[in-house]
This record gives structure tokens, sequence and C-alpha cells, in this order.
């Protein structure tokens, strides 16, 4: 009950924040001088080419360029009605690209969901990968278990993430007959759904997965590996170890409880960080993901497709933290009774 | 008769240095309490943890031989594999620790946690674990043991824990408990309901105890034999009667005459003088509210001070004594000016003698400096009240930069006298504190404390973390400071004996309110109030013939409501303090 009614709040509180940021990537991505069209205009008309420039004017009143920002950013969302009525985010309108001159949702299309597919994999391999050798290092600390975990982690932090991934396609192809680049083959392009458009795409995640995750996942380690030391040194260990647990019924029952609670809130935080950490890895792979998209729409001023992005990465990472934060409570009885009359 | 646990030729070391426990021997027979004395350092803890191999990782058993006997045969405890081990921890030798909050894992229902000791050992299934556990918690005192059961250790009171602490480690009926000061983070009177359901289960089972303690009076209630330690060897062993009627060890002797106590001599004490007061609180209340999680439901108060009129005369020593949340620790804030209290109540400060009063909580800005520099404040926990990145002498001269007061040199000569005054010397003062030991860096916030040149010091419960022995050196230093200096002191304290040897004027809080108040010679000679005679009562003495008595404890330890007719109190009508003798309050219905 109480945790029915946390996540109600824990869901509106995201709505809410969900509005704020999409106020400040407006303005945020409004700030520079100038946008893609007032660019496009000047340029056309220095080299004198007026129809282009009579295209670009239509263009601006059609969008709604031409009207105060506020105005732009309610017409935007959805709030208030455009030239053309009611046609923003909430009507599943995202607006249009004037770089690739095709409407966004068309731009980003199956890279939506395929970032998803890749990041979720990445988040599964990181704590696929750190719980086990952090809890691992933590338990046999100072011994070669540790320092060979801790040897491993540093280098996954320290190799840059192409350099890993242009290893791993070589060998990955030469040895286990891996596919190079993409996350399809090329043939499921534009296909619908099936079994062997699946199969292929999880053959091709194999090596990003790898390749975003591994950093994260010697980060993670770390943290889980100093969180575990910490508990370790608590008196309730020693309650446990006198009761005569065995020390890995007692590692996993008592003090990795504890210590996963820093662990479960840094899934808010992974999603960002890898969805524009992997830009670099995406372009470098040729990842149908969104990142590079993401850099284009950026570098072009081109304003909807950015504000889109943009608002994708907000609402994944919202929905990530919201996910956590349930989970702590799930987890944490302190969290949950919170405020409770003793 | 072989002895149920016997130790012999036992030393511990820590990496390649010397042994901390050296050639340690002890022996318990079953059905018998040995307590295990000795102060921080001695090597008690660690010379019973290395029964059950509980050690730090970097201790190691030099040697020894640790013989468990028992009807089913005899176990080498020194010779067995980890996992034999394992079957024994828990099962036939089980464990009580020090804190009851952070012994348990937070985040698990206390009846789990205590279960586990059933289905690891057992393997009971959870409905026969729990119906066990049940009637184990009933035994140890929870007035709702199905409610208890399915609480987070958070949501219990300490004695509650401790009390769920006894229950896990009786549960699988051990032939020994060892017992690893268990009561010392408690309240007094919580701790003589502790001892006393110890014993009585001890009573009940027939199993032995190891009890480790630092205090004579719980050994003198508690335990058959006695061990006392000193810098990891023993000094001398024997029977309790023996050690605590004829202490034969001149270490022994020390521990007792340092140990204070509670005087029982029919004597009147003369009240504090009624002039020239330097600290009046007059109607301090201070309630706090407790928002309450839903919206729909009234906010809780708490009544932290109700109606505290306190005087202290300069020169004096009045104590304020009272277990955790009784208002206490409130109550010295409020003096100092770092709480507000609720409207209506007023604190005066006369810094000199004859000087106009001023009102601590409507200060100007001038008055507030310099009433920051006539009252100053000595914390209970000297390890975190000093800065471990700051040298002695930048904390010490630190007041007199903040103030303005004197050049670099003057600052620097002050506190080497400082220094002097409380018993350490001059050239410490460029070392940092981790270079202290607790009664040292007690003497160190003392002399920071002086630095301002203060008519009032706060001491909150100044000397608590110390052993007994620094505990007296603290205690007579203040005594010779206060001579010497006239200083006023509001001391917060929990412990009664501490108080009667260093307070001319003792107020007993409880639950915000004070209910008796008295010069300690009074107080301790004639209580009138059930709740100071529980406190009295509680505190264990090192004197075998003079145990704690527990239905007294019982009585004025509970919820107001059980009190007398004449003494009891709610939320809404409470009795005023009415003088029964000259300077002898007692707050009751006439």
């Amino acid at each position: 009950m109480i945790m029915l009614r946390y996540a109600v709040y824990r869901f509106f509180t995201m709505l809410l924040t969900l509005l704020v940021v999409s106020m400040l990537i407006f303005v945020i991505i409004n700030l520079p001088p100038g946008d893609y069209l007032s660019n496009q205009i000047a340029e056309l008309q220095s080299s004198g080419q007026s129809a282009g420039v009579a295209k670009a004017e239509f263009l601006r009143k059609e969008y709604a360029l031409d009207r105060p920002m506020w105005e732009q950013y309610l017409i935007w969302v959805g709030f208030f009605p455009g030239p053309h009525g009611f046609e923003g985010l909430l009507q599943g309108n995202y607006g249009w690209s004037f770089e690739f001159d095709r409407p966004v949702a068309d731009i980003v299309g199956d890279t939506l969901w395929l970032t998803v597919v890749v990041n979720l994999a990445a988040i599964l391999f990181v704590y696929a990968v750190a719980l086990p050798l952090g809890v691992m290092a933590a338990a046999k600390s100072r011994t070669w278990v540790d320092y060979s975990t801790a040897f491993v982690g540093y280098l996954g932090l320290a190799t840059p993430n192409f350099l890993l991934a242009l290893i791993l396609f070589y060998y990955g192809h030469r040895y286990l007959d891996l596919p190079i680049g993409g996350l399809m083959d090329p043939v499921y392009e534009g296909q619908p759904m099936s079994w062997d458009k699946m199969k292929s795409i999880l053959v091709h995640l194999i090596v990003p997965t790898f390749v975003i995750g591994t950093s994260g996942a010697s980060a993670m380690m770390q943290r889980l590996r100093a969180n575990m030391l910490d508990e370790l040194g608590k008196p309730y260990v020693e309650t446990a170890i006198a009761k005569g647990m065995s020390p890995s019924r007692m590692l996993t029952k008592y003090p990795l409880r504890v210590a996963f609670n820093p662990f479960v809130a840094d899934i808010g935080n992974l999603l960002p960080s890898m969805v524009s950490g992997s830009v670099l890895v995406s372009v470098v792979l040729g990842l149908q993901t969104i990142g590079p998209t993401l850099l284009t729409a950026l570098k072009t001023q081109d304003q909807f497709l950015s504000a889109f992005i943009l608002m994708f990465v907000a609402l994944l990472t919202l929905i990530g933290t919201m996910i956590s934060d349930i989970l702590l409570v799930m987890l944490d009885p302190r969290i949950r009774y919170e405020g409770r009359e003793a | 008769m072989t002895a149920l646990l016997s130790v012999r030729d036992l030393s511990i070391g820590f990496g390649a240095g010397e042994p901390v426990v050296r050639d340690v021997n002890f022996d318990v027979e079953a059905g018998q309490t040995l307590a295990l004395v000795g102060e921080s350092g001695s090597g008690k803890t660690i010379s019973c943890r290395a029964v059950l191999r509980i050690l730090p990782r970097t201790a190691q058993i030099r040697s020894g031989v640790m013989q468990l006997n028992t009807s089913k045969g005899s176990v080498a405890l020194s010779e067995i594999s980890e996992r034999e081990m394992r079957g024994i921890r828990g099962n036939r030798i089980s464990m009580i620790f020090q804190e009851p909050m952070r012994s348990l894992s937070p985040l698990h229902k206390i009846g789990n946690q205590v279960s586990e000791v059933l289905w690891l050992h057992r393997g009971a299934s959870e409905s026969e674990a729990r119906k066990e556990v049940l009637s184990q918690f009933e035994r140890v005192g929870f007035p709702d043991p199905a409610r208890a059961y399915d609480s987070y250790p958070f949501e219990l009171s300490g004695g509650m824990r401790q009390r769920a602490m006894i229950a896990m480690a009786m549960v699988s009926k051990p032939e020994l408990l060892i017992a690893d000061e268990p009561t010392t983070a408690l309240d007094v009177t919580t701790q003589a309901q502790v001892l006393g359901l110890i014993k009585d289960l001890q009573k009940e089972t027939g199993m032995a105890l190891v009890l480790v303690t630092h205090d004579l009076g719980v050994v003198a209630n508690m335990a058959e034999h006695v061990v006392v330690m000193h810098k990891g060897r023993v000094m001398e062993a024997g029977s309790a009667e023996l050690i605590l009627n004829a202490p034969a060890h001149p270490y022994t002797r020390q521990l007792f005459d340092a140990a204070p106590e509670i005087p029982d001599k029919e004597a009147v004490g003369i009240p504090m003088p009624n002039e020239d007061l330097i600290l009046d609180m007059k109607d301090v209340c201070k309630t706090y509210t407790m928002r309450s999680s839903r919206g729909w439901k009234a906010d809780k108060l708490i009544y932290a001070c109700r109606g505290v009129d306190l005087k202290l005369a300069r020169g004096k020593t009045l104590a304020v004594v009272g277990e955790s949340g009784s208002g206490k620790t409130t109550a010295a804030r409020i003096a100092l000016g770092a709480e507000l209290p609720d409207p209506g109540g007023e604190v005066l400060f006369r810094a000199a003698p004859g000087e106009d009063p001023i009102r601590v909580h409507q200060m100007t800005r001038e008055e507030r400096t310099a009433f920051q520099r006539k009252a100053q404040m000595v914390f209970q926990d000297p390890y975190s009240s000093l800065s471990p990145r700051m040298r002695i002498q930048d904390a010490m001269t630190e007041p007199l930069e903040i103030h303005n007061i004197g050049t670099t040199s003057e600052r620097r000569d002050k506190a080497a006298e400082m220094l002097e005054r409380v018993g350490l010397n001059a050239g410490m003062l460029k070392r940092y504190p981790h270079a202290f030991s607790g009664g040292q860096r007690q003497r160190l916030s003392i002399a920071r404390a002086m630095m301002l040149d203060p008519s009032l010091i706060v001491c909150d419960e100044p000397t608590s973390a110390l052993d007994v022995s620094v505990q007296e050196q603290i205690l007579t230093l203040l005594e010779r400071l206060q001579d010497s200096l006239n200083l006023s002191y509001l001391f917060i304290s929990h412990d009664l004996a501490v108080v009667a040897r260093i307070a001319d004027e003792v107020a007993v809080m409880r639950q915000g309110l004070v209910v008796e108040q008295a010069p300690p010679e009074t107080l301790f000679y004639n209580p009138r109030h059930p709740y100071t005679k529980a406190l009295i009562a509680a505190q264990p003495e090192p004197d075998i013939n003079r145990p704690i008595d527990l239905k007294l404890v019982a009585l004025g330890a509970g919820s107001p409501d059980s009190w007398d007719d004449a003494f009891r109190f709610s939320d809404t009508m409470i009795p005023s303090l009415v003088e029964m003798e000259p300077g002898h309050k007692v707050r009751c219905h006439v």
C-alpha cells in the first residue's frame, strides 16, 4: 500500500520534472544567436538565391519561428495551437528537421528503440560484471583476487572505448566470426521484426555492449568494493559470523544488501552517461543509435531534432531514476518508514 | 570436574608486533559466570572473541589451547576446522555485543535475524522457527512478541534491541554465552533490567556466562569468578567474593579506588545559594514538532523541556541527570543560547557579580560576542570534538583568533600555560590529536574551553567515554580548576556516581521535567521521587552484598502512569515542584 502510493507519487513528480526539463532544453537550444533557418537565409541571400529564401521564410512561418520564444515553446510542447492547430509533442508530432528536410519522427524512427536496446544491454552487462567481481574483491580484499580485479578494472577504465571497439571487432571477427559494425544485417533494415532479425541484432550487440559497458562496469565494481568494505567492518557482520553463518551466505544476506543501495541508485545516472558517452563509439561501430544524430543536430542548430533527442534522453533518465527510487524504497525499510511514527 | 570452557596460555598478536594478549588462562564452569574485567586496551574483548575465533583479520592466535567440555564430549576450539567452528558459533556458544543498534542489520526484520539461528543450526522450517522465536521473545520480555518479530531494529529502543540480541543468542539454548559489554551502551535503569534478564535466563537454562565488562559494579551483581586484565595480562583471578572484598593486586585496588560511588551516609547537603547567580533559567520549555507523514493526522508534539527552572550560583556546580531522552542536553543547549526556548521562558547570564544580567536569547551582537567568551562547552566524545587535521596549537589558539585577542606569541604562550594547567606539557603543542589518548584528549578539550577565561563551562557527559581511572583524573582536574579559577559548571550526566562526587546541586530530569532537585547528599540519602529511587537502585555497586534491587528499578523506571498517585503526571496535568525540606524539591501532588 505504501509502495503503491509512493509509486504513484513518484510518477507524478516525474511528469512535473519532465515539464521543467522540456523548458530548460528549449531555452538552452535557443540560447545561441540565430537558428537553422536564419543561418540558411543569410547564406542564401549572400549567394543571391531568392527562391531558397522564400522557402525558408515559408518554413519560418510554418513552424512559428517568427513568434516570441515562450509561444514557440508552448506550440512545440502542444499546449498552444500553432499555424495548423495543436501539433506538439503531446499530440505525437515531433517537428521537422531542417537539416535532413524530413519529419523528426522519420529520422529517429528505428534508432530510438535501438538506443534503448543497446543501452539496456550495456547496463545489464555492467551489473552482471560489477556485482560478482565487486563482492569478490571486497571479500578477498588485499589478496590476488582483489588486485587482479582492480587491475582489470583500471584497464577497462583507462582504455579508450573506440580503441577497444576496433580491437574487439578485429579479434571477434577473426576468431569468433562476429559481424563488424551496425546493429543488424543490412538485409533486415526497414524490415518488420522477425526471429531472424532478432538473432541478427543479438549477435551484433555483443561487441557494442562490451565496449560501452566496460568503463561503467569497472567504475561500479570499485564503488561496490568500497561500499562492501565499509559494511564488512560493521558490528552486524560480526553478529552474523557469531551466529555461525557461512561466509558466502553471510556476505550476500547482510553486507551486500546494504552495499546494494548506491548500486541501485546508480541506474538513473548510468543511462545519460551511456547515451552521451557512446556517441563516439556509435560512430566508430556504425551503430544506428541516437548519439550520432544528436551530434549532427546540435552542430547544425537543427532545433526540433536536437530538442526531441534531448527530451528522449531526459525521459530515459527520469524513468531510470524513478525505477531506482522505487527499488530503493522496496529494498530499504529505513527509507520506507521515514517519518512513520514509531 | 573439568570446566565447561578452559582457556590455557592464550597469546594473541597483530601482524608481526608484540602480542597484545599474553598467557591468559581462565575457566568457566557450567551454570556459572566469569567476569573478564579491565579497561580499554586490556585485551579482555579480544580474549573472549578468540574463543569463537572471531578476530580482526590481522590478529592471529599465537598460542593457546581452548577446550569446550560438555556431556556430549569435548572439543578443542583451537584445533577444529572453520566449518566445525561454524557449527559451534551461535549454537553451542553464542555471543552478545556492546552496541545493540549496530549489531543488528538495519535492513532485516528482527524475527528474520533471530530465526536464522534456528534455520542454520536446527534446519528448522520458517514456521517452526517462528514459533520458537516468539516464545523466546516472550521470555526476554517483549510485551508483544508477534509485533517485535515483524519490526525492524530502528523501530525499537536500545533496551529492546538488546533484548532481541539476547533472544538471538539464547534461542539455540547454548551451553556458553559470551557477553561483551552487553549493557555499556544502555541507560542505567535499562542496564539493571537487562542484567537481571540475563541472570534469570542463566538460572533457567543452566548455561555458563563469560561477561566482559569494565564496570566493577556489574561484576559484583553478576559474577562468581573474576579475571582482572591489564595490558594483555591477567593481573588477578579468583572468586568474586575474594577479589571484590579483598583485592590483592594493586591494579585491582586502583580500579576500585577510581570507581566513584553513590554515598549512602546520612548527610544533609547545603542548598545552593540563591544570590549571585551566574545562570538563571526561568520556566524554559522546548517543544519539537514531529511532522506527521500522513497529511490528515495531527503533528506530534515532543516536549523536550517542560518548565525547567534552574539556578546556578557562581563558583558552583549544577548537575542535570537523566537518561537518554530526558531533555538534559536540550536544557544545556538552551542555556548556551544554541537553541531558542519556547516563548515565555528566558535564560539570564551574569558575567560578573553585581552586573546587569544578559538575556541569552535576546542579545545584541556585542553581548553575544562577550557571552561566547564567558560561556564555553566541553563535549562528550574527545575523539570527535577535536579536528584531526589541526595541530593542538592551532585548535587552542583559534578561539583567541576569532575574538581577536593578543598577538600570535601571546596566544601561543597562553596555550602553553593552559596545557600545563590541565596536566599536559607545552611540548605537545605541535602534535596532532591522534597522538593523544582518550583521557589526554579530554584534557585538551578542557584546555581549549579555558582559553578564553570563561566563567561558565557546560560539560556534556565529559567522562562517559573514558575508562574509570581516567574519569577519576578528569573529575579531579575539573574540581581543581573550579577551585583556582572560581568557575561555574553546568554538568550534564547520566551517571549518578559521578554527579555525587562533583555536584553542589543535582536536578533529576525525566521526560523533559525536573522531577527532583536537591544537594547530592540529601538526594542520595533521602530520595523521594520513585524515578530518583530507581536511578539510585539501578546503579550497580561494586559490593557483592548490595545487589541491584530490580523491583525498585522497575517501579520507578516505568512510565509515569505506573507511579504512585502522588507523582503521576500526563501531558495535560503536571504536578508542581514542591519544596519538601530546605533545598529539596520534588515534583508531586501534595
